[in-house]
């Protein structure tokens, strides 16, 4: 049984570490991996998305609307600019910090309200994560990847063990410390 | 050794285990990274060059004086690095000589959505594609040793999403057979028409040779592949579509996979077609598979069902040819679109501020800069290709010259090297009063911070020769070369003002690192005094990501704002401190 997994979020919030992450750990279990990054243009805070697929055989790198198993959100209005590609019973985790996007910033349109309850409107499974301040709590605001990983990891059926080691092979040493303890936070969050 | 690799990571490896010598490129998404990887084996030697047609010509001198070698570009950067392919194809190789091209279907990253399939046509050059990391490895080595068997460059073909995704794929030890011998063949090499006109002969006969490889040998050896389950479905495919078909359809269609895209076989595909009930190709952008089965007589169903434009997907297949649909979830949520904006920080935001405050038309280029073009700034009036806005611009003051007074070129330092150096000496030649203005952010943004000729690093970040933008322009015979700092809005607004007025063409360089440059030092983030704001919103029109309005005044964002300053120029209340 194949699962698939959505990484979205905006550019520049540390979504393609999260992957690469999610991506080691899975084959580190002796899963089939493939996952899917956007570079460029759209990193320049843009809308940005990353599929992280695995199994016993992948064949697409890609998931598609009604596809996937999780989506990882770092800000809640990404979650709901991809909710169609949850599966039916799927699961969300979305990070309840709200980033403008331009359109906002110049006055056009109203940043949408309520968008968390939309979300559980929907029928899906949402579980929110206040990951700014638990981040800063860690020791930077730019720690809320890795606190959203450590919640992504609770949801997943991998051993602790197998994400702290992907962790250490993906941060820098001197960072190291202050990710494992962001990781716990997201963790237990 | 397993390991997850970037389809683009695993090309560099590919060049590493085949014993490539030299490789040599042009940034541009999604090619980069293999440029980049291969830097990273102290057995390669690799470059970032001027401009992909530099690259190639470099891979050619390369190749012939015995190296295996490489060069790598997005599709257009093919189109500048035509001129040496279509005759490289004539006079063949010395060592194996490899070409990657990475096309770009749905635009994640690109001005057009051209299919270079085309080019190896042309070119009349053996193309691969790969459809996964592990085959871009594979192919990779295969296509040095299809290059020096039947003499000739071998282009491979990626797209976006084989070039950036990550799977698995076996690492083996590097092969490196030393420098071949070079002897001299001017009928070879020499490409006069008389030598020319016999080479177009060989060449003929080689796509022969290889076609008749690529109906049996290439079958034999998997570069080809034909696998057969329920017959009911025949797919003819290469690259990605391969694996979305394989998601769709599984064991209910069989499969010829095509990695030789060109020349493509006959016989091949003839006896795969009749075995099959219904057959269809399946490719992305144009119907290239499909043209040369209908040619051959051979019925497919293809863009009658399928689409020309952006990318396929598993789904898509799965409506089409099984008429399935998967369940979606619904939300009523006002989705606001998130385009890509400058980053907080950025020193392009204050050029376009002053550009804007001067109401002058701009000819755009291909950067970071480019995104001067979107809302509230809107500061660019046409984008084509690099180096076209300083070209361009030549073209728009000749048509109008009461234009030259109201218009400037902007072109990043990387672009301006690329070609935008050709433009300028043209408008100096040729005399328009021009006014170029070169976004000088000391590297090469949009691909993710590369070296450049203008840098003073090499690709491996060690100390380079660099080359003065000042006296470049100065050399080339522009009188009026003007600096500006584009953190200084007023200095920013009077240089370029200095530049329109000035009598014959002038050049300003609007000089300040990229702040995403590691070695940028930053300000501390900036607050708004909220008993000073006003609510007048004289900062938001620089379109900086990290202000916004909350509860009626303006806040900054501390996580983004890096402490630039250009909006506190803005506030006539001092309200942001």
């Amino acid at each position: 049984m194949n699962k698939s997994i959505m990484i979205v979020g905006v550019g520049g919030q540390g979504t393609l570490l999260a992957s690469r992450i999610l991506g080691s750990a899975l084959l580190d279990c002796g899963y089939d991996v493939k996952v899917s990054e956007v570079h460029g243009m759209s990193q320049r805070g843009g809308s940005v998305v990353t599929y992280v697929r695995c199994g016993e055989k992948v064949a697409s790198p890609i998931i598609e609307k009604g596809e996937a198993d999780i989506i990882l959100a770092f800000e809640q209005l990404e979650a709901a600019r991809w909710i169609e590609y949850l599966r039916t019973d799927g699961k969300v985790i979305v990070n309840t910090q709200q980033i403008d996007p331009m359109p906002v910033v110049m006055g056009a349109v109203e940043y949408p309200d309520g968008v968390i309850d939309a979300l559980r409107a929907t029928g899906a499974s949402v579980q929110a994560v206040d990951a700014l301040p638990l981040a800063v709590e860690a020791g930077t605001a730019k720690a809320v990847n890795v606190i959203l990983i450590g919640a992504m990891a609770k949801n997943m059926e991998l051993d602790k063990e197998v994400w702290i080691k992907a962790l250490k092979e993906s941060v820098p040493p001197k960072f190291l410390e202050l990710n494992l303890k962001a990781f716990e936070m997201g963790y237990n969050s | 050794m397993k390991k997850l690799l970037l389809g683009n990571e695993a090309v560099a490896r590919g060049l590493y285990e085949a014993g490539c010598r030299v490789v040599s490129s042009y940034p541009g998404t999604p090619s980069t990274e293999v440029t980049e990887f291969a830097s990273k084996y102290d057995e390669i030697f690799s470059e970032w060059a001027p401009n992909e047609k530099v690259a190639m010509e470099v891979a050619f001198g390369a190749s012939v004086a015995g190296a295996r070698s490489f060069c790598a570009m997005k599709h257009v950067g093919l189109n500048v690095a035509a001129d040496p392919l279509f005759t490289a194809s004539y006079t063949g190789v010395n060592a194996g000589m490899v070409i990657l091209v990475a096309d770009d279907p749905g635009m994640h990253s690109s001005q057009n959505e051209q299919d270079s399939r085309h080019y190896a046509m042309g070119a009349k050059v053996m193309m691969l594609e790969p459809s996964d990391s592990a085959e871009c490895l594979d192919y990779t080595k295969r296509a040095f040793e299809l290059s020096e068997k039947f003499d000739t460059p071998v282009i491979i073909r990626e797209t976006t999403r084989v070039a950036h995704s990550r799977s698995t794929a076996e690492l083996a030890d590097r092969v490196d057979n030393g420098l071949k011998e070079y002897i001299k063949n001017p009928q070879k090499y020499v490409m006069v028409p008389a030598n020319a006109k016999g080479k177009h002969v060989v060449v003929e006969q080689r796509i022969l040779d290889q076609i008749a490889y690529c109906e049996t040998e290439a079958v034999e050896n998997g570069l080809n592949k034909v696998e057969y389950n329920s017959k009911k479905i025949g797919v003819i495919a290469s690259g990605i579509c391969y694996q979305y078909a394989k998601e769709a359809l599984g064991e209910n269609a069989s499969y010829l996979k095509l990695g030789c895209i060109y020349p493509l076989p006959v016989e091949l595909i003839k006896n795969f077609a009749s075995e099959c009930e219904t057959v269809y190709v399946l490719e992305e952008l144009d119907d290239y598979i499909e043209t040369h089965c209908r040619k051959n007589g051979i019925d497919v169903i293809g863009k009658d069902a399928f689409t020309l434009q952006g990318e396929y997907s598993q789904s898509l297949i799965a409506k089409v040819i099984l008429g399935e649909e998967k369940d979606t979830l619904k939300t009523d949520v006002n989705i606001v679109p998130r385009p890509p904006v400058l980053c907080a920080g950025c020193p392009h935001r204050g050029l376009f501020y002053a550009l804007k405050q001067l109401k002058v038309t701009v000819s755009g280029d291909i950067g970071c800069y480019t995104l001067g073009a979107s809302q509230p700034l809107g500061m660019i009036d046409t984008v084509l290709c690099m180096g076209a806005s300083v070209s361009g611009l030549h073209g728009r003051n000749l048509a109008d010259p009461a234009n030259a007074k109201k218009s400037v070129a902007v072109i990043g330092d990387s672009t301006f090297i690329h070609s935008g150096v050709t433009g300028l000496i043209n408008i100096a030649y040729n005399a328009t009063d021009s006014v170029v203005i070169i976004l000088d952010n000391s590297i090469t943004g949009m691909t993710g911070h590369q070296q450049n000729p203008t840098t003073g690093y090499n690709i491996k970040g060690e100390p380079a020769a660099a080359v003065s933008l000042e006296k470049l322009a100065e050399a080339v015979g522009i009188k009026n070369v003007i600096v500006v700092d584009p953190y200084n809005l007023e200095e920013t607004k009077n240089g370029i003002q200095t530049a329109l007025d000035a009598d014959g063409p002038a050049v300003v360089i609007s000089r300040r690192p990229c702040a995403l440059l590691k070695t940028v030092k930053h300000n501390p983030p900036l607050k708004v005094n909220k008993d000073k704001c006003k609510s007048c919103k004289m900062c938001m029109k620089i379109g900086c990501p990290a202000i916004s309005m909350k509860d009626g005044k303006a806040q900054i964002d501390f996580t983004q704002c890096l402490g630039c300053n250009v909006c506190s120029q803005l506030c006539k209340f001092g309200a942001i401190e």
